[in-house]
């Protein structure tokens, strides 16, 4: 098969960019990148003018549900939605039924990637930090890795007891795998279901302090710098763990962390009507939040974009706010928000955005870099960065529609991907 | 005349017009209550559920009094709160129940926001009995006109809520209302029962019960909830009692002429005196007359709206 891709606009950390080139293909590689090649004898010839071109973009934090609740998520349908919104590979959180504890369970999950939609989205497992996620024993971390699990997480639940995390973070470098921590205290905001401040104060809804995050994260950063562990602090929301992060980073090099679109987007007063898909954990927060993530992705504090896409089905989130569970979806917007409420305002370029959503997960997780180079693998982004469209959740992939952004006006919008020698066109 | 929206969900947002109306709607029906036969037919033929998923005896009686009195048939739904985790939702409960083609809901939840959302899955006119510690708008529209029927009006008057603020269903509604009606607003209670950033609803915030005595024409003094002592939001009754019950000495020491609310039911000499409470500043009978009066006047207002 031989693809060529006319008019391209290479953005990449590692390639210069000299004005639009056209990429041809051929099966998996890239064969030449150049102006004017001819379209003749191709199999498939694509127009890419006013598109972007990236090194592939991967989401690493992302409820696949399967197994276990495949009425949310499947891998299939997960993965459908992941081409969709532009991604050419994701992470999978290990809060299934059974949990991601187990090489077995890994090695049939990457193999499931395989098989779904003819593989052109790379499934990258996390395993467990503790057995069954349940904050007691150590996983069996060293068999997870060799059976392909990228990282270590008990995301949903935050690893409580200390001396457990300590250890873990002693044990995981051994396999050169970060420890991504889902931070929340157990007692702080119990029961809570908001942000805590005058929004929940007038709507009376338990709330969950910021502090919830940031106590965590301050108690994850000291402990990581005891044990020189690579740390990644999930979803991030708040003011202060930004400022923790800040103070650190400088000092401790093997620290990262990431944001998810929702969280830099929308402030606790989403919640004003009770919509049960502004409830999500950790919550959203306030407009000075919202400054300091934004800032802090700008000033390189905040390495990555993570969805934390979280599927839950229509009649899950049709009750009341406080029985609702906690997610929302994010795969299918999260290029439409990144460049709507960062590259427009100014807050990033089109080349960081890259490399929140590309190089720095794969550097973090210890991935091999993607780049658009003759001789390389195809793995491929495709980005509209100037048009305007309408989020539709009727129209996501995802099995699940639970988004609050239905109806919202973005700019910016994936086209498309590419990986293992097939095309995927968005819809 | 008739009000503004179709439901009563909360008092947040109300008009001042709104809250008036229902007011005066209520004198005229108080007047009714004095009389031998206190029936009026107003709403005969109309169907009212009253569904309850807390158990609110108090609250429950008011309305149904308040239903029967307007000649509407009756009927009473009790459930756990704890039945709608496990067994059937809300919405499928609502549904079921407004197939058998009712007119008006009464909903007490524990959920805040269940009103509203109620309103969103059936049709029929909501009333929200309390929805956790959200709203409980009759509750404080019997406040305002127990408020009115004692000074003749509101404006300006020093209404103080006193105790645990963070987990009452009486304090926003009270808050909204007092605030549209031209009141000053304070609360006190300890620290820990006081939400964040309630002064930007324009409430101030005492610490010292002899601060909000002395300040207050009206102290509205809640139900400190017992139960809640296990998450040590205060150390012990013992020490509540000391620092924030509202006693006679105290107020005769700091305020003679001060009015006392309760919304009940009174943890006699926890949070208030028992010899306050029956004493002559107390008007805690009068409201829960009014509220039966009050709630007339909503059921009567939404049931009749066109
Ligand atoms: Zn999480």
């Amino acid at each position: 098969m031989k693809h060529l891709l006319k008019n391209c606009m290479i953005i990449d950390p590692e390639v210069q960019n000299n004005g639009p080139v056209d990429i041809l293909i051929v099966n998996e590689t890239i064969e030449k990148i150049g102006a004017g090649i001819a379209d003749l004898k191709m199999d498939n010839v694509i127009d890419m003018q006013g598109y972007i071109v990236a090194p592939g973009f991967i989401d690493m934090h992302v409820h696949l549900r399967e197994p276990g609740f495949e009425h949310k998520e499947t891998i299939e349908s997960g993965t459908l939605a992941a081409a969709n919104g532009g991604f050419t590979a994701v992470c999978c959180m290990p809060n299934t039924n059974p949990s991601i504890d187990d090489q077995s369970l890994v090695k049939w999950i990457i193999q499931k990637g395989k098989e779904s939609n003819n593989g052109i989205v790379d499934v990258f497992p996390i395993g467990t930090i503790t057995k069954a996620r349940e904050g007691k024993e150590l996983s069996l971390m060293m068999e997870l890795a060799d059976a392909g699990a990228v990282a270590f997480s008990d995301d949903g639940s935050s690893v409580q007891n200390s001396e457990l995390l300590r250890r873990a973070m002693e044990y995981s470098s051994m396999s050169n795998k970060p420890i991504i921590q889902h931070a929340e205290d157990p007692f702080l905001g119990k029961g809570g279901a908001m942000n805590e401040g005058f929004e929940s104060t007038r709507l009376g809804i338990s709330p969950i302090p910021s502090i919830t995050e940031s106590s965590v994260i301050a108690r994850d950063l000291i402990i990581a710098g005891y044990t020189n562990a690579a740390y990644h602090a999930a979803h991030i929301s708040c003011r202060e763990s930004v400022e923790l992060i800040k103070n650190t980073k400088n000092k401790m090099q093997k620290i990262s962390c990431e944001v998810t679109p929702h969280h830099f987007t929308l402030t606790d007063e989403a919640v004003r009507n009770f919509d049960t898909n502004t409830k999500m954990n950790p919550p959203l927060r306030t407009k000075d939040d919202i400054i300091a993530l934004k800032e802090g992705l700008r000033d390189g504090i905040i390495d990555v974009i993570a969805t934390d896409h979280a599927p839950h089905s229509f009649d899950e989130k049709e009750v009341e706010f406080l029985f609702a569970p906690f997610g929302i979806v994010g795969l299918e917007t999260a290029i439409g928000l990144s460049i709507t409420e960062l590259v427009v305002t100014g807050y990033l370029t089109l080349m960081q955005l890259v490399e929140k959503f590309s190089v720095n997960p794969r550097k973090i997780l210890h991935l091999p870099q993607v780049t658009i180079r003759e001789g390389e693998l195809a793995n491929l982004t495709i980005i509209s960065p100037e048009t305007e469209w309408i989020v539709q959740v009727d129209k996501f992939k995802s099995q699940s529609k639970n988004s609050p952004f239905n109806n919202y006006k973005l700019k910016g919008k994936p086209i498309g991907i590419f990986n293992h020698g097939r095309i995927y066109l968005s819809s | 005349m008739s009000l503004e929206n179709r439901h009563l969900l909360g008092l947040e947002g109300v008009s001042k017009n709104d809250i008036q109306l229902i007011l005066d709607t209520a004198e005229t029906f108080r007047e009714v209550l004095e009389r031998p036969i206190k029936k009026v037919p107003t709403l005969q033929g109309k169907t009212i559920v009253n569904l309850f998923f807390e158990s609110s005896t108090r609250t429950r009686i008011s309305f149904e009094l308040a239903e029967r009195r307007l000649s509407a048939d009756v009927v009473n739904f009790s459930a756990d709160m704890s039945s709608l985790k496990k067994g059937e939702t809300l919405k499928d409960t609502a549904r079921n129940i407004e197939a058998m083609k009712i007119d008006m809901v009464v909903m007490r939840h524990g959920a805040p926001g269940a009103a509203l959302f109620l309103s969103k899955v059936i049709n029929s006119v909501i009333i929200n009995a309390g929805d956790g510690s959200h709203e409980h708008p009759t509750q404080a529209l019997l406040d305002l006109y127990s408020i009115r029927e004692k000074y003749n009006h509101i404006e300006g008057l020093n209404v103080c809520i006193v105790g645990d603020i963070s987990h009452s269903r009486v304090a926003l509604s009270n808050i909204h209302g007092l605030k549209t009606m031209g009141a000053n607003i304070a609360v006190c209670g300890p620290a820990t029962l006081i939400p964040r950033e309630l002064d930007r609803l324009g409430v101030k915030i005492f610490n010292r019960i002899d601060e909000a005595i002395e300040w207050a024409n009206v102290l509205n003094v809640l139900r400190i909830q017992l139960e809640r002592q296990d998450k040590s939001f205060f150390p012990s009754l013992g020490e509540y009692r000391k620092y924030f019950a509202v006693t006679k000495d105290k107020i005769q020491k700091i305020n003679k002429n001060i009015t006392i609310m309760h919304p009940g039911p009174i943890n006699r000499d926890v949070e208030l005196s028992a010899d306050l409470a029956d004493g002559e500043h107390s008007i805690i009978l009068q409201q829960v007359l009014n509220g039966v009066a009050v709630r007339m006047a909503v059921l009567y207002l939404l049931g009749t709206r066109s």
